[in-house]
């Protein structure tokens, strides 16, 4: 077996990957490697080539290969960061050791100091919402579709409908659109998009795409390829309302009904994970659990917006190499971070009180439903520690605020972050 | 008809049992074809079933479905080597929740110890949930039955197909036959798109369809009606929810919806039974569903709703008389039936091959043995399953073997060219994932779809736009329109 050692290995090379490495390198890691299966660096990044990415890092719209390309040269002109591309992760065990296989060195062995887990996410699909009906060609996942057209070349179908209004389906309606196939809906079980408001806004509105909330689809028609999806209306139960029935004729189903964070490799290694992410319970450098495995972007929680996935793998990178070179120190008590009252997720769960640490825990949070004009509190002990109000807040769009050291050295055991009405 | 050839027999149908028949006609010195309608064997019920291999109690004394289907499960335990089939012998259990039920399970027994079925045990609440922990608390008892197991259905079609084709059987795909040609009461031959095929024998072995192919040779002596049955299958992680095949308490008319294990490590919920009129019609309901989620949670109450990957539907071929129709017809000479088979047709496949032989050579069929046959199939390499140091040779023979190609199943892009390749190789995507396991795990083709595309058209050397999933009008891709908006990055 071929057998390698390096301080720092990250798997996976999307954007959170390609920042962890950068940042390891400068944080002291001596040897970093980023182990990417796909045949290029960037991620989802690479498929996604509409504009909209790096507003709050670069202040600039880039596109996403421009955007992974700003990485990909940060990552090339550091020499201590060493590629492994077409090479996929098949085992990590608990002493870092990897096992890796590609076509050139065959089976790979590599030996790390610290780990972090990049690994994004895949799509939640058909036969997970059980969607019934026949199982003819023309049924795709948005992002396997956006991936066949925007990097191969192909269109998945001439007449689409959309289930889910997540942002890659929303994008998905435009891209089809502007392939110049007919997207006759988007629907949406959810009483509201999912999505980013400026992508409802461009994606849908601007094309004249009809989006029907509260509904969803009820059979998949059609033998070879599909031929036409029922749809119904849906109660408040996310029930289908009878007689509410109607007949879309499509030839293809794309559907965008949620991104699951691909930890098959940290569950195998036994890592806690958060029950409502799907990702590990991280703290706020990014270690999970086990000492020296840390995690950063899409395998820790769904990102709406890259620039935060980045900022995730820079400080994942920095505490990778700090674990490397032996100065993680000693980490004092651990505090719990709670989401509860209308907060859906809470990243990260875990506070550890770092001596010497003066930086702020940046906290990232979801809420369960679209709120207007609510509070987001953090609490603890059942003082407040930090209040801000929100005029709007929805699923779609990520929270994100700074807990200043000073009001985490009040704290108790645990904070919840809850709203406030 | 600018294209003729001649053989001995024809059999109609390349399901697991016309397979089944290919291989044991393999053991004859016959030219024999086998012509199935679609573009790959195995597409019709034998991909959509339960997937066990019955004990054998299930059917009454003195039934063809008894006979076959124990003669069937013993054969399975040396094809399992001959053949390299995925099976397993986990045993089973019929579970009874009240005493009306444990009365049944005695009958049962006394059924399948007439029917020769070794081994059966009716064991108490504590062994059965001790077998099972996550049965129902309202387990009294069930009936064990160590010669049940589960298979791979369309592994073994494939794995008799191999093997006939190997010692000289030849296999047709995409070539349904449309007419059958009977002259004063005999048949003579087939035709399809490929041309006419002259024979003295046919075989029908067409399963739902086999009624309307009896009828082009001039016998409407019984029909087939299809009874549709449903799945919900769920991911490996929850693959340990049972470790043997768990079956309610039948009733009159159906086995009821079980709780079993799969050989890949999957677990399934189902089947219901609709009848239904339409052979065609393969859909799943939001309402047959939710019945099997019902009537799964009284086995096993905590069934993982969120972690199912896929749902499916297979037809059963039901025939009215309620057995199989495993005779010559009486109609039409040289024509034999191989028909109605339902559950437990998997099981009995190979047992059916044995009888419709015994019937051909009854109708005067010469049967020379044919010294050359080769029981036994190569065996076919499976990446995940090798150790670091037969994975690093297999890599340094073929770099193909070094690209994982389905991340989920672990599936190389070396394994999917062999399947291209190898005898009644895969033509679609729908082919490989069978053959494979490409594209079966939980996310179910949406990585690697768009990558054994690509690999079918390089290797078939077609277009993207002409790889299809599964039926010839089954296209997965079109090339984009021209002139249409086109918006690339600007990196
Ligand atoms: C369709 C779509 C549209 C978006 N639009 C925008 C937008 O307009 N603006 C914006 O700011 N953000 C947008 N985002 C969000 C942002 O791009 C993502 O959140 C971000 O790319 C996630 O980065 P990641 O590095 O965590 O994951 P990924 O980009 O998914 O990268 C993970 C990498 O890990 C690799 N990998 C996984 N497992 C293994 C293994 N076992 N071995 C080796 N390699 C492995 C994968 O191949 C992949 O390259 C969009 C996302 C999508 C999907
Ligand atoms: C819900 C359900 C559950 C079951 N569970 C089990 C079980 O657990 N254990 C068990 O032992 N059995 C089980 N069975 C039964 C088993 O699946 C079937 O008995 C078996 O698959 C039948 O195989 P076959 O070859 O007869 O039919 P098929 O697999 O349907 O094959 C018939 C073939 O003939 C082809 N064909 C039709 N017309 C033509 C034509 N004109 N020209 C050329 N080709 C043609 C079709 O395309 C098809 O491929 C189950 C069945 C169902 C439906």
């Amino acid at each position: 077996m071929h057998e390698e050692i390096f301080d720092v290995v990250i798997i996976g090379g999307g954007p959170a990957g390609l920042a962890a490495a950068v940042s390891a390198s400068d944080n002291g890691a001596a040897r970093v490697l980023v182990i990417e299966r796909d045949r290029e660096l960037g991620g989802i990044l690479q498929q996604c080539i509409h504009n909209g990415f790096g507003l709050h890092r670069f202040k600039e719209e880039l596109t996403g290969p421009g955007y992974a390309l700003r990485y990909i040269k940060m990552v090339e002109a550091r020499s201590n960061i060493t590629v492994m591309l077409d090479t996929m992760v098949l085992a990590v065990a608990a002493d870092k050791t990897i096992v890796a296989v590609n076509s050139r060195d065959g089976m790979i062995k590599i030996t790390a100091k610290a780990v972090i887990f990049t690994m994004g996410c895949r799509e939640r699909t058909r036969g997970a919402i059980r969607i019934p009906g026949s199982r003819p060609a023309g049924v795709f996942t948005a992002g396997a579709a956006q991936r066949m057209v925007n990097m191969e070349g192909y269109l998945p179908g001439k007449k689409v409908v959309i289930l889910g209004s997540g942002d890659i389906g929303l994008i998905m309606a435009r891209r089809m659109s502007l392939e110049g196939t007919r997207v006759e809906a988007v629907l949406e079980i959810m009483a509201y998009s999912n999505g980013l408001t400026r992508n409802v806004v461009q994606c849908l509105e601007d094309y004249n795409i009809p989006l029907y909330l509260s509904h969803t689809i009820l059979a998949v028609h059609g033998n070879g390829r599909v031929t036409g999806v029922t749809c119904a209306k849906v109660d408040a139960a996310m029930r289908p309302i009878a007689g509410t029935e109607f007949y879309l004729e499509c030839d293809c189903l794309l559907l965008s009904v949620g991104l699951i964070p691909e930890n098959e490799l940290s569950r195998e290694l036994g890592i806690e994970m958060d029950g409502r992410t799907s990702g590990p319970v991280v703290d706020q450098l990014r270690q999970t659990g086990l000492p020296g495995f840390f995690a950063a972007g899409n395998v820790v929680h769904v990102h709406d917006l890259v620039d935060f996935v980045s900022e995730e793998g820079e400080i994942a990178g920095k505490y990778a190499a700090w674990h490397a070179n032996g100065k993680m120190g000693d980490c004092g008590c651990l505090i719990t971070v709670k989401a509860a009252n209308g907060v859906r997720t809470a990243v990260p769960q875990v506070i550890r009180a770092v001596s010497g640490n003066t930086e702020p825990v940046r906290l990232y949070m979801r809420v369960e439903k679209p709120e207007k004009n609510v509070t987001l509190a953090i609490l603890s002990d059942g003082q407040v520690l930090l209040e801000r109000k929100l005029r709007v807040a929805k699923p779609g769009e990520m929270i994100v605020v700074d807990l200043p050291v000073e009001n985490i050295k009040k704290i108790g055991d645990d904070i919840t972050v809850v709203l406030k009405h | 008809m600018e294209n003729s050839w001649k053989a001995d027999v024809v059999i109609i149908g390349g399901g697991i049992v016309g397979a089944a028949i290919a291989r044991e006609l393999g053991k004859y010195k016959l030219d024999t074809v086998l012509l199935e309608r679609y573009p790959d064997l195995a597409m019709g019920t034998t991909k959509a079933n339960s997937a066990i291999l019955h004990a054998g109690f299930d059917a009454p004394e003195g039934s063809l479905k008894a006979l076959l289907n124990v003669r069937g499960n013993e054969l399975y335990r040396q094809l399992k080597h001959e053949l390299g089939l995925e099976l397993d012998l986990t045993g089973s259990l019929v579970v009874a929740t009240n005493n009306e039920e444990m009365d049944v399970l005695a009958e049962l027994k006394v059924r399948g110890q007439k029917n020769g079925v070794e081994g059966l045990k009716i064991i108490g609440r504590e062994e059965a949930l001790t077998r099972e922990p996550n049965l129902s608390a309202e387990v009294v008892g069930a009936l064990y039955a160590p010669t049940g197991g589960i298979m791979w259905p369309f592994g073994a079609a494939l794995a008799f197909a191999e093997n006939a084709v190997q010692n000289g059987v030849e296999v047709r795909i995409n070539c349904p036959v449309t007419k059958i040609e009977v002259i004063e009461g005999k048949v003579t031959g087939v035709y399809t798109p490929d041309g006419f095929i002259a024979a003295k024998y046919i075989i029908n072995a067409a399963g739902i369809e086999a009624d309307n192919v009896s009828r082009l040779a001039g016998d409407d002596s019984f029909t087939i009606k299809p009874r549709k049955g449903e799945y919900i299958l769920f991911d490996k992680a929850v693959g340990n929810l049972v470790k043997t095949i768990v079956f309610p308490t039948p009733s009159k008319v159906s086995k009821g919806i079980l709780v079993a294990p799969t050989v890949h490590g999957n677990v399934f919920i189902g089947p219901n039974a609709t009848d239904s009129d339409d052979k065609g019609d393969l859909a799943t309901t939001g309402r047959g569903l939710a019945e099997i989620v019902a009537r799964a949670q009284k086995l096993v109450p905590n069934i993982p709703l969120t972690s199912s990957i896929t749902q499916f539907a297979g037809l059963r071929a039901a025939a009215d008389c309620g057995d199989f129709v495993i005779r010559a017809s009486n109609l039409t000479k040289g024509l034999v039936h191989a028909a109605g088979i339902q559950s437990p047709g998997l099981t009995a496949a190979p047992a059916i091959g044995e009888m419709v032989v015994g019937i051909l050579g009854e109708l005067g069929l010469e049967l020379k043995p044919n010294t050359n046959f080769n029981p036994v199939n190569p065996p076919k390499l499976v990446f995940s399953q090798l150790d670091d140091e037969a994975k690093m040779t297999a890599i340094k023979e073929n770099p193909l073997y070094g690209r994982i190609i389905c991340r989920c199943e672990t599936v190389t892009e070396g394994e999917i060219v062999a399947a291209i390749h190898s005898l009644c190789g895969a033509r679609t995507v729908d082919g490989v994932k069978r053959r494979t396991r490409a594209g079966m795990g939980r996310c179910q083709g949406g990585f690697c779809g768009p990558r054994v595309t690509a690999i079918l058209a390089r290797e078939l050397n077609i277009p993207i736009t002409a790889v299809i999933k599964d039926t010839a009008d089954s296209q997965l891709f079109f090339n984009k329109i021209p002139g249409s908006c086109e918006v690339t990055g600007d990196a």
